[in-house]
């Protein structure tokens, strides 16, 4: 049947691929490589000082900064803003998103509303926000919560429409009560969605926070930002977005941790 | 419990669905709708199941449901329609939370279901770690847990593989005999429909009628996939809906 005088050879692979997979160490790798050349480029004379300060000179501002016992005061200030705001934002805009993806009057009413509030870039708002709510805290964690309170509302009501509707069916014909069917099936079911919501917010968060302390405030990550600026002190400048990039990173991995903990589910 | 249907006609916007169904679903007796896909069986069947209202006619139940059903029309979804957060044991509960069950009388109830669809060791499992045929088993002990009075199955072991289906069958055999239900199942499948039904009710491309209903009377535990009396009747029906499927096959689809 087969002809052993015809060549033969094996079939050429041509798969593989287009499948990402963890490779640890990398990230860091290329972080530490950077810095590295950074701080070579520094010493060496290849970046100027007045340019950008080595890095070793902003860690020397974060020690300085950690020692003289501002760290905390700034961070605390930062941090309390950020979660009064964000924590408030994430439940309003939870429940509106809620009652939108519910309610179809609601929706009518609503979504338009919020469709034309959410690009507007809130930081331009802070000057009618301090008319408002005053110089101190309350312009601030305004600001916060009106920037965090669209995302959410626009990533709960999206997660709410794509909840399966054989489940709620499913639940209605084993005669769940309404209450039941929202608690037990649509909010999991729009949990994903959620948390991604919460991973924009907490993002747009900082940013606004930050920029809300330029702007005006005496303590906070923002505000030894501006002043390390304004007396161009670019090693404390940089400390300051150091700590910032710390900051989102922090945010980033908590949500990391509570998607793993709360969409274990997942397949 | 018996169930009757009369005169049932629905329709989406412009679109007949349903034209005159009249169907009777005696107590203990298993009922198959078979018919071309789009004929408008699931609608029937939401019907049946009060997940929506009829445009004309009537859905009656005759009879009181026994007292100990917790949910008298209790439905099988050909997808399980399981919910992924919750496990087995999670799933089968839900179903019983708001019935003012103690927890105690929940446990015995969930205990029992998932020991009847040999589940018991899985009871903590999730779905995505379940099979199609353990998925559906989780959804038939649902089903169970609330004490159905009339069992309505729409298309239950279409999702599976051929193997998984016929040893699904078994089990509803098994079920069938163990538990004495009343039901409607839902199929495209004649084999199926010949293995699981003492009435085998043909319908037409949409808008559904009823074109022809077969009696088969012998018990379904008696029945062996090979019975010659079972391939005729099979090979009868398949002529009743041969054209039918054709012509559906033709069709641009309205959607
Ligand atoms: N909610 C709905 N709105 C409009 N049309 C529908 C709806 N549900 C089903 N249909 C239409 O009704 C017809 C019958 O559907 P269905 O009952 O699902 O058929 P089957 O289950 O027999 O395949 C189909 O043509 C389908 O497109
Ligand atoms: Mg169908």
């Amino acid at each position: 049947m087969t002809d052993t005088r015809e060549p033969a050879r094996p079939v050429r692979f041509r798969g593989g691929g287009f499948a990402p997979r963890p490779v640890r160490l990398a990230g860091p790798a290329v972080f530490l490589v950077l810095v590295a050349a950074w701080e070579a480029g520094a010493r060496t004379g290849v970046i100027s000082p007045l340019v950008l300060p080595a890095p070793s000179e902003a860690i020397g501002a974060l020690v300085e900064l950690w020692v003289s016992g501002e760290l905390w005061e700034h961070l605390a200030a930062s941090l309390s803003r950020l979660l009064l705001g964000w924590v408030s934002g994430t439940v309003l805009g939870g429940l509106i998103g809620l009652a939108i993806g519910l309610f179809s009057l609601v929706r009518a009413g609503l979504a338009p509303l919020v469709a034309a509030l959410f690009p507007i870039p809130k930081i331009a708002l802070l000057p009618l926000f301090i008319i408002w709510f005053g110089i101190g805290e309350e312009s601030k964690v305004a600001l916060i919560l009106f920037g965090t309170l669209f995302p959410t509302v626009i990533f709960t009501y999206g997660g709410v429409d794509n909840v399966d509707r054989t489940l709620i069916r499913m639940g209605q014909s084993f005669g769940l009560g309404w209450f039941s069917i929202v608690r037990k099936i649509i909010l999991p079911g729009a949990l994903p969605a959620i948390l991604s919501g919460m991973r924009v917010s907490s993002a747009i968060a900082i940013i606004l926070i930050v920029a809300a302390e330029l702007i005006a405030a005496e303590r906070g990550i923002g505000a030894y930002i501006q002043i390390a600026g304004s007396l161009f002190a670019t090693d404390q400048l940089i400390a300051g977005v150091a700590l910032l990039s710390v900051f989102g990173l922090t945010v980033n991995w908590l949500i990391a941790r509570a998607e793993r903990l709360l969409l274990r589910w997942r397949p | 419990m018996q169930l009757r249907i009369e005169g049932l006609s629905h329709r989406y916007g412009d679109v007949a669905v349903l034209d005159n169904v009249c169907l009777v679903v005696d107590a203990g007796r298993i009922a198959c709708i078979v018919g071309p896909s789009g004929c408008g069986k699931s609608t029937l069947l939401r019907l049946v199941g009060g997940l929506e209202e009829p445009g004309s006619g009537r859905i009656l139940q005759v009879g009181e449901p026994p007292k100990r059903s917790l949910n008298p029309l209790t439905y099988i979804f050909q997808d399980f329609a399981l919910l992924p957060w919750r496990t087995v044991a999670g799933n089968v509960s839900l179903v019983l939370e708001d019935h003012g069950l103690t927890r105690r009388d929940r446990e015995a109830i969930i205990g029992d279901v998932l020991e009847r669809t040999r589940l018991a060791e899985f009871r903590d499992a999730f779905p995505r770690q379940l099979s199609g045929g353990m998925k559906q088993r989780v959804a038939i002990a649902r089903a169970l847990a609330v004490r159905p009075a009339v069992l309505l199955m729409d298309e239950p072991l279409s999702a599976l593989d051929s193997q998984t289906r016929e040893l699904m069958m078994d089990d509803l055999v098994d079920l069938w005999k163990r538990e004495n239900l009343t039901g409607i199942y839902v199929t495209h499948n004649l084999h199926e429909a010949v293995r699981l039904g003492h009435r085998i009710v043909v319908m037409s491309r949409r808008p559904g009628r009823i074109l022809e209903t077969v009696e088969i009377d012998s018990p379904v535990w008696d029945r062996d996939a090979s019975d010659p009396a079972l391939e005729t009747t099979r090979r009868h029906l398949w002529t009743a809906m041969r054209d039918e499927a054709r012509a559906v096959d033709l069709e641009l689809t309205g959607d």
